[in-house]
């Protein structure tokens, strides 16, 4: 590993995508990782291609990555396993009606398709959910993949590009170098870390903790669900700064499957399986779609998201060592904001203008 | 044809047969084509049948009064039973 | 939400075992089995219709014991806390079934064994079966008179398949058994050890006189007729390595047993690696390392029945108190347990049952993932995320049987649940 121009630290989504954006530039890239490339966060998380507009800042990272997503999806839709089902965000009450159309009024600002939904056409689009609902909003542009295969893509993109991988863990950070657990040290002009929840053990005054979340996925039953579903009582869950959390979010996988979310949980970094909040997260899925309580359930599991105070991503200079870049802290948009994470990253890097503005991702705003 | 304490009756696809009271699932469906019991299409479309007997590998799964993915080696069949194999629908 | 003194989970020999000997203990007992009917896989069909009297005997007294409840259709999901396992029973025909959580001091496990099932081109034909397998579906009353039917693999089971198979009228072709003459020769010279087995092994001789048997032999591929069910294999024989084709309309196929190791490994026990094979370790009581838990039968190591009718009546006793009775149990423990040494050495693997596979041989049945994609990978973590192998209802069984010798994979840790589970099943754990 010598001559390398930048060392990207995790091969999850979001390093695998900066190694494949930094080589398409020239750059000559390598990327280490202590486990299997796109094992951790990416492997546990939704794969979901989501636009969110709690800020004008994070719709405008999703919308510019979706659309990232939809041109290098859509390229080999069955290697990503893409599917293009759309978001329906379902609205229980008239208060959650309203902030559909407010969402509808703020996505059409970014020319996302949308669609408000009356109870009828709600029903008519997915006959599982229970009565009595007020509506929703679909979301057409939305869509999903298999984040460990594009994981595996973005890599070995970047590597017919000449980048190379090592696998190793890299135990301290200093100007423009990494130290690794063989007590190598290799050296380049940049250095990125994109390791999620792991960047905290290089860098412990990083503003990045880890927020645990339960999935479960059931046997196929094609059609039970069409599109990925989310309740627009979600944002309040999700952004409660400490305790525990459940929202509804069901996702058709092309398998057939049905990939069941989510949950919140701030006070441990224990990865089992927790029966009791498993147990609350699918009571309150079942109670949007009853029948989901007769499926069968094959697997669960939990992963960490990395968090940040403010729910927006550090995509910039870290200012801590000299030639060190961060791409971490994505949250539940890990999936979602890579292939834009890295874009922006490259062009900070190379001087570039950048599609979107990167001023509101830059780590130095917690300083 | 009506049930009695020995025999009774389902339904196996298009097929409404006879067996004897104490048989499992899969048994009633070979009985019914008289050959290997056909019973889920795998993810590449082919046709399976049961292979390990005792609920282990899922390849015995068949669709009981409506209810998806249910084990048919270990499953002993009931008077008016309507099993569908092969992913059929009803 | 159900409390028991001692909760065994299977109800097979081991299990049943092991409650006959603590319900003298009189304290209250749940044996719980997945299957409609106790037996296990050895007593398959119900320990009244063996012709082992001890399943009959064993049967009749936990049915005279008012201390003592069967659970059938039930199976054990996960343990929502300490002392406590959440279970589902089967939807059945008026029923969706129902979740419950059982509360015990004790916990015994006696889960069995599921055959090994290798790879080979054709062996996802409907028509081939596990070896075992297709004995325990005939003992549910699949209809085999009049067919033809190839037993292949390894180990004693073949003899009892096939004996089995004939009582029902099939016609068995031939048994195929790797293992090469000087093993088998060796094993049965052991037997002279276990005279009960010895008698057993004669019977069973005369029960198969007529039927081919092959040693060092087994099955390369299974051919399929117009309608893509199973019509014929391709055995490689002895030695010479010479091929034959044999017409069949069954092939029962299973190349040794492998403990179920789930329940045991998603409560934390330790395991330990027994003759090549991963099991739970026990102490001298039958007991595993978490507190209150033991194992009983093939999850300490595959010995055969008459190792978990020991095992079991040790970990029963143990669990109630009845310590001073065990003396006579620990010594035939010995006995059985040199038996089962014996057993593992003869049916060892030859190395080319791991070479049968081609690149286009589905290796993992649930998602239909080719041996041409799964040898690419170095471990069963980044195989099971780039190809899906694993992920499937089985949760990796069947598939992970296979890896093993194929590649040398381990699988990854176990996670609950360790079956398919309703999800009212996960959500009831909820109101405890």
């Amino acid at each position: 590993m010598n001559d390398v121009d930048a060392i990207v630290i995790g091969a999850g989504i979001v390093g695998a995508a900066c190694a494949d954006a930094l080589s398409e530039r020239g750059l000559r890239v390598a990327v280490i990782e202590h486990d299997t490339a796109g094992g951790g966060a990416t492997a546990a998380g939704m794969g979901h291609l989501v636009v969110m507009d709690d800020n004008l800042a994070e719709l405008a990272l999703t919308s510019y990555s979706v659309a990232l997503w939809r041109e290098v999806a859509g390229e080999r839709p069955q290697r990503h396993e893409y599917s293009n089902c759309g978001t329906i965000w379902v609205a229980a009450d008239e208060e959650e009606l309203a902030a559909a159309r407010t969402k509808a009024h703020t996505l059409s600002t970014f020319n996302l398709a949308c669609t408000m939904l009356s109870p009828a056409e709600l029903y008519a689009r997915e006959p599982q959910l229970r009565p009595g609902l007020a509506g929703g909003l679909l979301v057409a542009g939305d869509g999903l993949v298999y984040a460990p295969k594009s994981t595996r893509i973005l890599l070995d993109r970047a590597m017919r590009r000449g980048a190379v991988t090592r696998r190793a863990r890299v135990t301290a950070i200093e100007d423009h170098a990494v130290v690794l657990d063989d007590g190598a040290r290799v050296e380049a002009q940049h250095i990125v870390l994109a390791a999620g929840t792991g960047s905290r053990a290089l860098l412990p005054e990083l503003p990045v903790q880890p927020k645990k979340g339960h999935l479960a996925i059931t046997d196929r039953y094609p059609g039970f669900v069409r599109h990925q579903l989310v309740e627009l009582g979600y944002i309040k869950s999700a952004h409660a700064s400490s305790g525990d959390s459940v929202a509804f979010n069901l996702q058709p996988r092309p398998t057939g499957q049905i990939l069941i979310g989510s949950s919140r949980q701030f006070d441990t970094v224990d990865p089992a399986v927790e029966p009791a909040m498993l147990a609350r997260m699918l009571r309150h899925a079942a109670t949007l779609t009853p029948a989901l309580a007769e499926l069968n359930v094959l697997r669960c599991w939990t992963g960490l998201r990395a968090a940040t105070p403010d729910g927006l991503p550090l995509i910039g200079p870290s200012g801590a060592r000299r030639g060190l870049w961060l791409a971490t802290g994505h949250e539940g948009l890990g999936i979602t904001t890579a292939l834009a994470t890295a874009q922006l990253l490259a062009a900070q890097m190379q001087g570039e203008s950048s599609v979107i503005p990167y001023h509101p991702y830059l780590p130095h705003r917690f300083r | 044809m009506t049930s009695s304490a020995t025999t009774l009756v389902l339904t196996i696809d298009a097929h409404t047969i006879d067996v004897p009271a104490g048989v499992t699932v899969a048994a009633a469906i070979a009985l019914a084509c008289d050959g290997v019991a056909l019973t889920r299409r795998a993810v590449g479309g082919a046709a399976r049948a049961p292979l390990c007997g005792m609920g282990v590998c899922h390849e015995c799964r068949v669709t009981i009064d409506g209810r998806a993915h249910q084990l048919s080696c270990q499953t002993l069949c009931a008077p008016g039973m309507r099993v569908q194999t092969l992913g059929g629908a009803a | 939400m159900k409390y028991f003194d001692i909760v065994v989970v299977g109800a097979g020999p081991a299990g049943l075992a092991a409650a006959n000997a603590a319900a003298a203990g009189g304290g209250s007992i749940a044996v719980v089995d997945d299957n409609p009917v106790a037996g296990g896989q050895i007593w398959r069909g119900g320990p009244q219709q063996q012709s082992d009297i001890r399943a009959g005997a064993m049967w009749a007294a936990l049915q005279a014991a008012p201390n003592v409840s069967f659970l059938p259709h039930t199976r054990v999901l996960y343990a929502p806390a300490p002392g406590q396992l959440q279970v589902q029973t089967a939807a059945t025909a008026g029923s969706a079934g129902s979740a419950t959580t059982l509360h015990f001091n004790h916990l015994i496990i006696a889960t069995g064994a599921r055959e090994r099932l290798l790879p080979f081109p054709g062996w996802t034909l409907p028509g081939v079966t596990g070896a075992g397998g297709l004995q325990a579906l005939v003992k549910g009353g699949y209809p085999v008179a009049g067919k033809r039917v190839v037993v292949a693999g390894t180990g004693p089971l073949l003899l009892a398949v096939a004996a089995t198979l004939r009582e029902r009228g099939a016609h068995v072709v031939a048994i195929v058994e790797q293992a090469p003459l000087p093993a088998l020769a060796r094993f049965a010279a052991g037997l002279a050890a276990t005279p009960a087995k010895a008698a057993q092994a004669l019977r069973l001789f005369a029960q198969l006189r007529g039927i081919a048997c092959l040693r060092q032999s087994h099955v390369v591929s299974a051919r399929s007729n117009a309608a893509g069910v199973l019509d014929a294999v391709r055995v490689q024989r002895g030695k010479s390595g010479a091929e034959q084709v044999l017409d069949c309309d069954y092939l029962a196929c299973g190349y040794g047993l492998l403990p179920n190791l789930e329940l045991a490994q998603a409560l934390g026990c330790a395991t330990t690696v027994h003759h090549g094979q991963t099991v739970v370790q026990t102490g001298s009581w039958q007991q595993t390392d978490v507190p209150g838990v033991y194992c009983a039968g093939e999850g300490t190591g595959i010995g055969g029945v008459d190792l978990a009718l020991v095992e079991g009546r040790i970990a029963g006793l143990a669990a109630s108190g009845q310590t001073q009775r065990m003396q006579a149990a620990l010594d035939e423990r010995a006995h059985w347990k040199k038996f089962a040494a014996r057993l593992a050495r003869a049916f060892a693997l030859r190395p080319e049952l791991a070479t049968l596979a081609a690149d286009d041989t589905i290796v993992c049945r649930c998602e239909d993932v080719p041996h041409g994609e799964l040898r690419a990978h170095t471990s069963w973590r980044s195989a099971k995320l780039q190809t899906r192998c694993g992920m499937g209802p089985c949760q990796g069984r069947m598939c992970g049987g296979a890896t093993e010798v194929l590649y040398g994979w381990r699988p990854d840790a176990v996670r609950m649940p360790i079956a398919p589970a309703r999800i009212a099943t996960l959500i009831a754990t909820a109101d405890v």
